[in-house]
């Protein structure tokens, strides 16, 4: 457990190394799931025309 | 390269390629994430904060790195009227505004405890707070337009005229005074960065470079299937 603690407190710098790596998941994160669901959602609609068509 | 670059061609290929794209993205990702805060070691002067470094660092190269795969995608689509070229340069756009939102987050929150105080006005953050008002501005002005084929075009412009502050961000550490420390890895006489700290920040940024090569293919291939949609109910229609 002091372990644990010990590595959470990053040295006494907790407060700005967490943060900035929240932030990277944040952005990141971010744009992939947009990225993501606009993929599936054209894919699904191309589909669907296609299948439309014939 | 053309015959690539053709729509249908582009689809097949970076089919094939992006599984690949994802899962080496997400090793290099998870590698570079453990050996940033388990096995790289605290810095000498900064104690355990150096660790920002890993995230901040490979955000800055991004927000350069993504701005130049973006004007060189727009000088080929106003050269060659590429269609694939402008998707690439629109698509890369909010890509790079979120890596350089992440580097100037990341590197104010960095440079509280080192240098006291969350951001200065000097030629180093200045320009890249630049750089992040040129992607926000390249996707209104795209927006901004009526017809598409315009707004890509004087996007293009603006992204082309915006390559100067590439330079002034890469040499305003030497040129002006500042807080801020100059290059201390793609520097005249190699890396001065300790090889233990080295090693894990070239691993996070070739994660960084995948995530965003597989995100732009994905990106790219929606942005395409859209098009062919809008073809397709036009078809429709007549």
């Amino acid at each position: 457990m002091a372990a644990v603690d010990h590595f959470l407190a990053m040295g006494g710098y907790a407060r700005f190394v967490w943060p900035a790596y929240a932030v990277a998941l944040i952005v990141m994160g971010g744009l992939l799931i947009e990225s993501v669901l606009t993929y599936r959602k054209r894919r699904r609609a191309l589909d669907a025309a296609e299948k439309r068509r014939r | 390269m053309l015959r690539l670059a053709n729509p249908n061609r582009f689809m097949q290929w970076s089919g094939k390629l992006l599984p690949w794209c994802a899962v080496a993205t997400a090793i290099l990702l998870g590698a570079g994430l453990y050996l940033a805060l388990f096995v790289a070691p605290p810095d000498y002067q900064q104690g355990e904060s150096v660790r920002i470094m890993y995230v901040h660092v490979p955000a800055a190269w991004m927000a350069t790195f993504v701005y130049a795969v973006m004007a060189t995608a727009s000088a080929v689509a106003l050269i060659w009227r590429h269609p694939v070229a402008d998707i690439a340069a629109r698509e890369a756009a909010p890509l790079g505004a979120g890596f350089t939102l992440l580097c100037l987050v990341s590197g104010s929150l960095w440079g509280k405890p080192m240098w006291g105080t969350w951001w200065v006005w000097d030629a180093r953050l200045t320009s890249v707070l630049v750089l992040f008002f040129l992607y926000l501005g390249y996707l209104a002005l795209i927006n901004a337009f009526d017809d598409p084929t315009r707004g890509a075009r004087a996007g293009a412009i603006l992204a082309l005229v915006g390559v100067v502050n590439l330079p002034i961000i890469k040499f305003s550490v030497d040129w002006w005074n500042t807080l801020h420390q100059p290059a201390s890895v793609f520097r005249l006489g190699g890396p001065t960065i300790a090889p233990s700290m080295l090693w894990p920040l070239l691993i996070m940024a070739l994660g960084f470079t995948l995530f965003f090569v597989t995100l732009l293919l994905v990106r790219m291939r929606s942005a395409l299937m859209a098009a062919k949609l809008r073809a397709l109910r036009l078809q429709q229609a007549a």
